[in-house]
């Protein structure tokens, strides 16, 4: 019989529960196993009914994040043996409603994400539509770090200005804007701050600076607020000295 | 609204949030002891009126100063200033981005560059105040 650890997981059946609660399963503490290896043997071999979110396995499709141990964590990067002997608790990502289970509603990041419009926007009218727009591996730099971001929303879970105010866009939202905003190619940075440099933009934020220690990523998304705080900052001290026609 | 959105767990954050993780506590703590920044206006705005309004009330300022209450204030605000002071400059280096010959300045020079700028205020200060 193999060594095995506690599994306390958070439990929330919508059509019988009214509040979440624990329930323990047991399972191998094998050295290569995960924490979401070991949900996926809880749903295979223990109890089917465990609801939970994952695809790739391997940090990229950022869809595992959970809380375990009380800490945001993607589960397929989270090591049963580094919390070896146990009991470890997985609950949800804090700062959202639940559905079921371990699965969280990403709808109002869904809608943020969107509204920061993360692609590049260009007016390509004078472009050549033969030659593809180049870059110089500095420009890229510019903007590298930020577009890691997987949208996994560990960020908005450590977040304590988002759990307090759901208002707030968040640190991955605005991460994302900087990485078009940076983006040489890019022309849409006046367009996003019109929403960066609203109260609920960059200005919530308090840099308390938990985002970047949760991202598993590297982001910085508290960097990345502060830099357009400088440049919303900067934009409303021009509009409010400068004539329109001076600005740009 | 959806049956489903209705079903909906809402997690809510407690009361005491900055009290479950050490660097919330940090935080909270950084945010508070601004307050002690604006003591420090506040008495300098203080000495600046009674300077203005005469000698009187210029020792009076002074008397109140000596006062072992106003000096024990003053000590615990001015550790609680140095305490916001490091925390900020501890944060700097993320939120400023300072390019030189398109290379960034690192971190540690920023805060480098603070560190060093703060001790020469202090240091003039001091010549101008103590040894002078």
């Amino acid at each position: 019989m193999p060594e095995e650890i506690t599994l306390r997981v958070s439990r929330y059946r919508p059509e019988t529960d009214a509040a979440p609660t624990f329930q323990e399963y047991e399972v191998p503490l094998r050295e290569d196993w995960a924490v979401l290896d070991a949900l996926n043997y809880v749903k295979d071999q223990l109890d089917p009914t465990l609801a939970y979110r994952w695809s790739c396995r391997m940090g990229i499709c950022g869809s595992c994040g959970m809380t375990v141990n009380g800490e945001p964590k993607l589960t397929c990067g989270t090591f049963l043996v580094d919390h070896a002997p146990g009991p470890i608790q997985v609950e949800p990502l804090r700062n959202f409603p639940v559905i079921r289970d371990l699965v969280i509603e990403m709808t109002d990041f869904m809608h943020k994400l969107g509204s920061i419009q993360p692609w590049i926007i260009r007016d390509e009218s004078a472009d050549d539509t033969d030659v593809e727009l180049l870059q110089t591996p500095s420009e890229m730099d510019e903007y590298h770090q930020y577009s890691m971001c997987i949208n996994c929303m560990l960020c908005y879970s450590a977040c304590p200005v988002y759990g307090l105010d759901s208002k707030f866009i968040g640190p991955a939202a605005i991460a994302l804007a900087q990485r078009y905003n940076l983006d040489s190619r890019d022309e849409g940075e006046a367009d996003r701050l019109t929403v960066l440099s609203e109260d609920e933009g960059v200005w919530a934020c308090t840099f308390v600076g938990e985002c970047t220690r949760a991202c598993p990523k590297g982001v910085d998304p508290a960097g990345a607020i502060q830099r357009a705080k400088l440049v919303a900052a900067n934009e409303a001290v021009r509009a409010f000295l400068l004539p329109k026609w001076a600005r740009r | 609204m959806t049956g489903l959105e209705q079903r909906l767990y809402r997690q809510r954050v407690p009361l005491f949030w900055w009290l479950s993780r050490r660097s919330y506590f940090a935080f909270v703590v950084r945010e508070l002891t601004s307050l002690s920044v604006v003591w420090f206006v506040v008495y300098l705005l203080w000495l600046v009126w009674a300077v203005g309004t005469g000698r009187a009330a210029y020792q009076s300022f002074l008397d109140r100063s000596g006062q072992p209450w106003m000096v024990a204030i003053n000590v615990v605000a001015l550790a609680f200033a140095i305490y916001h002071t490091v925390t900020w400059f501890a944060v700097t280096p993320q939120a400023m981005v300072l390019k030189v010959r398109r290379r960034r300045v690192p971190g540690q020079a920023i805060a480098g560059a603070l560190y060093l700028a703060w001790f020469v205020v202090s240091a003039l200060l001091f010549w101008f105040v103590v040894i002078r």
